[in-house]
């Protein structure tokens, strides 16, 4: 048996297991064709909450089952084999909607919309970005208007994944003067009048769906309001450390499915009468995709117990993200160089990551955004 | 209603074996569960839960003969939803059929129960022993190779199908029995207990440990008795001489004409 680092037990062992029977069964035989239709089924998301992967850390009395941050890596590695960010995008879009809520919001809130989620009954996505401006969060400008028991939103969203069939959106406001402590967040359902989507074609995460929201006086109850009104800011921060954390570890994990992929090519091509691995300029090109994978994950894993022993270190976060974009971006350019023509081909898994490195070391805080931020936590 | 199911831990037969000393070499195999064993322990499932709901027929208790601290695949089997387990501590490695089916039916015996659920075999050795010999020693009836097993709680017996070389073959069999499966007991509705709803969605695989099954699995409890305990005095009557890797496959020959291979086929390989 392969070593394990140590912060992993028997138990992360049965999960990675499970995990990747539920990938093999379900998603590895359908990926292709769900990315090439621009979507996968909804009784996906039915099925993975009955095996318990959308509660994964989330509290039990909303249906969910409490974890380690191990856990969450290692339902990321099993959900990167088949090399669709797309997939892990659309299908865990409720990791950066639900939070906040649970975080912030009533009880009354959590139970109307966490369970439903968490059972794959409904789908949920976080709205922040808007056309204007996407990192600057502070001066973000759609509103919402008290108005008697409801909240009336005027605005809009942009690049939200699963924005197109989420049930619940949780949407970042302007509820009070400018900066951020004006800003509150705010559950629109899906079918609340007042609300357009249109979706977004993306170079990418084909499977997963991306919308532009419309908000035209769109009328939302006022329970709605995620905790209370204008302290919404450092909800979304907050919930920014988890999503960086989770975007490092799926560039990590795509980056292996790259360099597994690449190995495998490699060993099973002929080239002028040899194998391709023979060639030392590719050996080395595969040991340079290793050494990046392992040096992140080594720092992702150390992180990741900071975390567990109730740390956020923020600057470190930012740059293991960057870090962790950076090897993906090296890693799907050397694996698709290694795969040649093959992995210039729809169907090769290093040709769709290669299309989707660019989304990760934008989303969640592009990676000038992380390096700033990271200056300023260091007091450089 | 009690049902005992058995799981046997196996060398992963994703890894090519590893030869040394005459015999195959485990000291560095990743230990897995039989896949036979998970049709068994599905089927025992089947049989007790309603499905769609949290009522239990049933009480499912796995058993397996191995050493106390080498127990992943039971707790495995627990994760997918048996109640409880016991581990007879012992080297599986070391033990014939023989040994293992009088530790089972020990078990058997002392838990009094009425339902005995098997691979029909384990992938390591494919042997196809241990449900027989252990029907054979507490001499009750047993199915062999079940594809479809109703429970007809009323009459307390079984109804069996049991695909045969000329067909299916169909048996009543009273409880308490034996019951070994095969591949087919876990289509979606192979398995019938009269309480499941009709057109229940069962997978056409054994089911998946669900998260949270695998966090309840280590709240579960776990006896561990010693063959002694079960006043079984184990060892081998069946002794392995020796095992060795099959000659490797000689690369192929491209022949130009029909007559050079029949010609080879006559003087090289002798079959003509």
């Amino acid at each position: 048996m392969s070593a394990r680092a140590p912060y992993y037990t028997e138990d992360h062992d049965r999960l990675r297991e499970t995990v990747r029977r539920f990938v093999q069964r379900e998603i590895a035989p359908n990926i292709d064709a769900w990315d090439e239709a621009g979507a996968f089924p909804r009784e996906l998301y039915a099925k993975a909450g009955e095996l318990g992967v959308l509660g994964l850390g989330f509290p039990e009395p909303l249906g969910g089952l409490p974890c380690d941050p191990f856990h969450r890596i290692v339902v990321t590695e099993e959900l990167a084999r088949v090399g669709s960010g797309g997939l892990v995008a659309g299908l865990m879009s409720h990791g950066i909607a639900l939070p906040p809520i649970v975080a912030l919001g009533d009880e009354a809130l959590q139970h109307k919309v966490v369970p439903r989620v968490l059972r794959g009954e409904a789908v949920a996505a976080l709205a922040i970005s808007e056309p204007d401006g996407g990192s600057d969060v502070a001066n973000l400008r759609t509103t919402a208007t008290r108005d008697g028991d409801d909240y009336v939103l005027r605005g809009s969203k942009t690049f939200i994944t699963s924005g197109m069939r989420a049930d619940f959106i949780t949407v970042a406001v302007r509820t009070g003067g400018p900066g951020m402590a004006g800003i509150s967040l705010i559950v629109v359902e899906g079918d609340r009048p007042g609300l357009t989507r249109t979706p977004l074609s993306k170079m990418g995460w084909w499977c997963s769906d991306t919308a532009t929201l419309y908000f035209d006086e769109c009328r939302v109850p006022a329970a709605n309001l995620v905790g209370k009104e204008n302290q919404g800011f450092l909800g979304i921060m907050q919930n920014f450390n988890g999503e960086r954390l989770a975007i490092a570890s799926m560039a990590i994990a795509f980056s292996q499915t790259c360099l597994d992929e690449a190995l495998a090519w490699a060993r099973d091509r002929q080239t002028f009468g040899k194998p391709l691995i023979s060639r030392q300029v590719i050996r080395h090109k595969l040991v340079d995709m290793a050494q990046r994978i392992e040096c992140t994950r080594a720092w992702l894993e150390q992180l990741a117990w900071r975390v567990q022993q109730g740390q956020w270190p923020i600057a470190d976060v930012c740059m293991l993200k960057n870090a962790a974009t950076q090897c993906l971006e090296y890693c799907a350019k050397e694996a698709v160089q290694i795969l040649g023509g093959a992995g210039y081909i729809r169907g090769a898994k290093s040709e769709r990551i290669y299309r989707e490195t660019k989304v990760l070391s934008i989303g969640g805080g592009a990676e000038e955004i992380m390096k700033e931020l990271a200056a300023k936590q260091l007091g450089y | 209603m009690k049902i005992l199911v058995t799981v046997k831990r196996i060398p992963d037969p994703v890894e090519p074996p590893k030869f040394a000393g005459g015999q195959i070499d485990t000291s560095s195999a990743k230990w897995v569960q039989n896949e036979f064993d998970e049709y068994a322990i599905e089927t025992a499932l089947r049989l007790a839960e309603v499905g769609g709901g949290t009522e239990r027929l049933a009480e499912v208790v796995v058993v397996s003969v191995c050493p106390a601290t080498k127990r992943e695949h039971v707790t495995n089997f627990l994760a997918m939803g048996a109640n409880r387990a016991i581990v007879v501590d012992a080297d599986d490695t070391q033990l014939d059929a023989q040994s293992v089916a009088q530790l089972i039916a020990a078990v058997f015996r002392k838990e009094g129960a009425d339902l005995l659920v098997s691979g029909k075999l384990s992938q390591d050795n494919e042997s196809n022993e241990v449900s027989q010999r252990v029907a054979g020693l507490l001499d009750l009836p047993q199915a062999t190779f079940a594809a479809s097993v109703v429970w007809d709680r009323s009459a307390n017996a079984l109804q069996v199908a049991r695909e045969v070389e000329d067909g299916v073959e169909t048996k009543r069999v009273p409880l308490p029995a034996v019951l070994s499966v095969d591949l087919r007991i876990v289509l979606p509705t192979s398995v019938k207990n009269g309480a499941t709803p009709e057109g229940h969605p069962y997978p056409d695989k054994p089911r998946l440990a669900s998260l949270r099954g695998i966090t309840m699995a280590k709240t579960k409890k776990v006896d561990v008795l010693k063959p002694a305990d079960l006043g079984v005095s184990v060892g081998a009557k069946v002794v392995s001489r020796g095992v060795v890797a099959p000659p490797k496959r000689q690369a192929g020959k491209i022949v130009a004409s029909v007559e050079e291979l029949v010609e080879k086929l006559a003087t090289e390989a002798k079959v003509l």
